[in-house]
């Protein structure tokens, strides 16, 4: 139920070039999928003139040139949107937009389904349904930020990163390199994101642990490594979302009031039974239970005789490759770009904050409420504010209960 | 390959009105990081509030720029304040968390279409700021040029440029003031340890929250000078990562210095401008293989910011007190 804007990457280069015309245009969308093709735009000058006119093509777009700069009326026509899309409540279908000459200006219409049509209850179950994947996939990405924070004390910014990096190699797996299928990619991908992830801490944070850098200074290294990394998946990937190839097109099933796609129950269904192998892991195997050991309180550990370094290994090759494997799923789900992780880290943050940071099962707990409360939260307010939600979740639950909810109260605030 | 070229690029945009936002944005921030020790990462809140109090009041309201500006700083002083009442008593870390989220929930707010009629929403603001440039007293006309050779400005980039940097200047000079005094003092005895200060009977929360105000009121400045220079507001130009380049530049020049944030701003956008001028050209040369060129083709933004990424970390690993820092004074612990 959104919006949608238009292309506003070819802005820069263009006011040099005299010779570059004038343009207005946009994207009809609703949501972020479902392209508005069929209707009409027109512009008029500042004297009521119409200039110029144009239909929306099968990707939505619309693009109208002008005579020059200056302000004009555009109008979209609203008899040639389709049945189920109207626009949304309080905007007017005419706008006005000031062109700069020789550019080009993207015009918003915000379109979105007509409010009438399915009822509240099924709306409830299907935002339900929405948050328990979209809480289940930020949880596989927190346990990593949150082990981590736990046996290092580390914040890592950089988390969204390997989330994105996740995403992106799977696409070369499954689009670019030999063409697998996203369940062959997928596994290749957690396998080079476990060694991604061994690559950092022993190339990187274990001699930096080593060096005694203050909290400080580690956490400006993350932050450089998230720029860094965010600009070298974009210079190779490109900054336009793409998809995977396999399980795009896909019937929905009506299960009671849920309409849903056998991708996203495969989705919720394999992280499942990964939280649980994880979840296993940590509470029967020596190795989780040293993780665990590490976790509470290091030096002690170190003092009973536990490997410390091999136990922040584990944790650094099992959370990037389970943040990695969420980065697929998200981009499943909707779309793979450069910002993909770090739109999400912040409600990784969010999830492992309210779990209480460095305790793993708090972190699947955290994350589950947070995806839930964002996804449910569009039933009252627009999807694009939906991020809100989670923000300021974040913020009350570190004022009000900074440990957490399943964390210790210890020395936080 | 014009190295003329490239580098007055380069000088235009170290001390072009780019470097005086930012010297402005990392000033503040040493107020916050530098001397107090608060690990603020929601720096571009304090510009974005300051910038779209400017452009809302006189666009949407048609308030006078005079008036746009004071509602500007006032809005980022608000912000300092609300921000620093619940948070100024968590730990660094989570501090930096609710800073950062603070900052992103203002800007997907003001981005979003429902607030459209207020601050033009995704489709960005603007205004006429004709009030500033009437005072502008370098004669303007179409072939007035200042400067030499490539290193030139228009005008009216004289005139905001002349601005920016007697701001900086008189900000500087306070802030030393500031921190000489005992009052300053105080300051950096909470950024060494706060128990410390506070068990000598000083009140740690109103230093901090001092401190929160002075430097995000700065912050605010950057933004209003930011939307006088553009005539307007962007959401997307207030991204998260506009904070970390303020820390870029803060680190690069030397935190809880004078003068480190203001060098390290110039410096900041000297070196990026450099790399993107060296690369555009780079891309054009005939020598060069069409694969790398292609791959170089509009990507010197990209690796420009990624070298800001890169240069953060080699910082922190190599030289954490910047330029003129003083490493002692930087090894904050909060674990």
């Amino acid at each position: 139920m959104l919006v949608w804007t238009g292309g506003a990457t070819a802005q820069t280069d263009s006011e040099a070039d005299g010779a570059s015309p004038t343009l207005l245009e946009g994207t009809l969308r609703v949501g972020f999928d479902q392209f508005v093709d069929g209707v009409e735009i027109t512009v008029a000058d500042q004297s009521g003139a119409e200039v110029g006119r144009a239909t929306t093509d099968a990707d939505g777009r619309w693009q109208i040139e002008v005579p020059g700069g200056g302000t004009y009326a555009v109008t979209l026509n609203e008899r040639t949107l389709p049945d189920g899309v109207s626009l949304r409540e309080g905007f007017a279908p005419t706008t006005e937009a000031t062109a700069a000459e020789g550019a080009s200006r993207p015009v918003v219409f915000a379109v979105g389904e007509a409010p009438e049509g399915t009822p509240f209850g099924e709306r409830a179950a299907q935002t339900v349904f929405n948050g328990l994947k979209f809480g289940l996939i930020i949880a596989m990405c927190a346990i990593g930020l949150s082990l981590i924070y736990g046996t290092t004390g580390l914040v890592n910014f950089a988390h969204g990163e390997l989330v994105t990096f996740g995403a992106v190699i799977a696409w070369y797996f499954n689009s670019a390199w030999g063409s697998l299928n996203l369940v062959v990619a997928a596994a290749l991908t957690l396998a080079v994101c476990g060694m991604l992830g061994a690559g950092l801490e022993v190339g990187l944070f274990r001699p930096l642990r080593r060096r005694k850098l203050g909290v400080f200074q580690l956490v400006v290294v993350t932050i450089g490594l998230s720029l860094l990394g965010r600009q070298v998946i974009q210079l190779f990937f490109g900054a336009e979302p793409l998809s995977y190839r396999d399980f795009q097109v896909q019937k929905r099933w009506e299960v009671g009031p849920w309409s849903v796609t056998p991708r996203e129950l495969v989705t919720i269904a394999v992280i499942i039974v990964l939280l649980l192998a994880v979840g296993l892991m940590l509470q029967r195997t020596r190795l989780g239970k040293a993780a665990r050991a590490v976790s509470d309180n290091p030096s002690l550990a170190a003092a009973s005789g536990i490997d410390v370094n091999r136990v922040v290994l584990l944790v650094w090759v099992m959370g990037a490759a389970l943040a990695g494997l969420g980065g697929v799923f998200q981009g499943l789900d909707t779309d793979i770009d450069p910002f993909l992780g770090f739109q999400l880290l912040l409600l990784i943050f969010a999830g492992v904050e309210l779990g209480g940071l460095g305790t793993a099962y708090g972190a699947l707990a955290g994350s589950l409420i947070i995806g839930m409360a964002t996804e449910v939260s569009t039933l009252w307010i627009s999807p694009e504010l939906k991020f809100v939600v989670p923000l300021a979740a974040l913020i009350l639950i570190l004022l009000l209960r900074p440990q957490g909810l399943f964390g210790i109260k210890a020395r936080v605030g | 390959m014009d190295f003329d070229i490239i580098f007055g690029n380069a000088a235009r945009a170290a001390f072009g009105p780019e470097a005086v936002i930012l010297a402005l944005a990392a000033i503040g921030l040493n107020v916050h990081f530098g001397f107090t020790g608060m690990l603020n990462c929601g720096q571009v809140g304090f510009l974005l509030l300051g910038a779209y109090g400017t452009s809302v009041s006189v666009a949407t309201f048609g308030w006078s720029l005079w008036a746009g500006v004071l509602i500007g700083l006032f809005l980022s002083l608000a912000l300092a304040a609300a921000l620093g009442f619940p948070t100024l008593r968590l730990n660094p870390l989570l501090f930096a968390i609710a800073t950062i989220a603070a900052a992103e929930i203002i800007r997907i707010l003001i981005g979003s279409t429902d607030a459209i009629g207020l601050t033009g929403g995704p489709l960005s603001v603007s205004f006429d700021a004709g009030a500033f440039y009437d005072l502008n007293p370098y004669p303007d006309g179409p072939q007035d040029r200042y400067g030499i050779g490539t290193f030139e400005f228009t005008g009216q980039q004289l005139w905001v440029i002349t601005v920016g940097w007697a701001l900086i200047a008189l900000i500087s000079l306070a802030i030393f003031l500031l921190v000489r005094s005992p009052w300053g003092r105080v300051l950096k005895s909470i950024r060494e340890d706060e128990d410390a200060a506070r068990s000598l009977g000083k009140n740690v929360f109103s230093y901090k929250m001092q401190a929160l105000l002075i430097g995000g009121g700065i912050g605010g400045l950057a933004g209003v000078i930011d939307a006088i220079k553009t005539s307007g507001a962007d959401p997307n130009g207030f991204r998260p990562q506009v904070t970390f380049f303020a820390y870029a530049a803060l680190l690069l020049g030397g935190a809880a210095t004078y003068l480190g944030p203001v060098l390290g701003a110039v410096l900041f956008w000297f070196l990026r401008e450099w790399i993107e001028s060296f690369l555009r050209q780079l891309a054009s040369e005939s020598w060069l293989p069409g694969a790398a060129s292609d791959f170089l083709d509009g990507a010197e933004g990209i690796i420009s910011v990624a070298m800001v990424g890169l240069a953060l970390v080699l910082l922190m690993l190599f030289r954490p007190q910047g330029l003129t820092g003083n490493r002692t004074e930087l090894h904050l612990d909060a674990r």
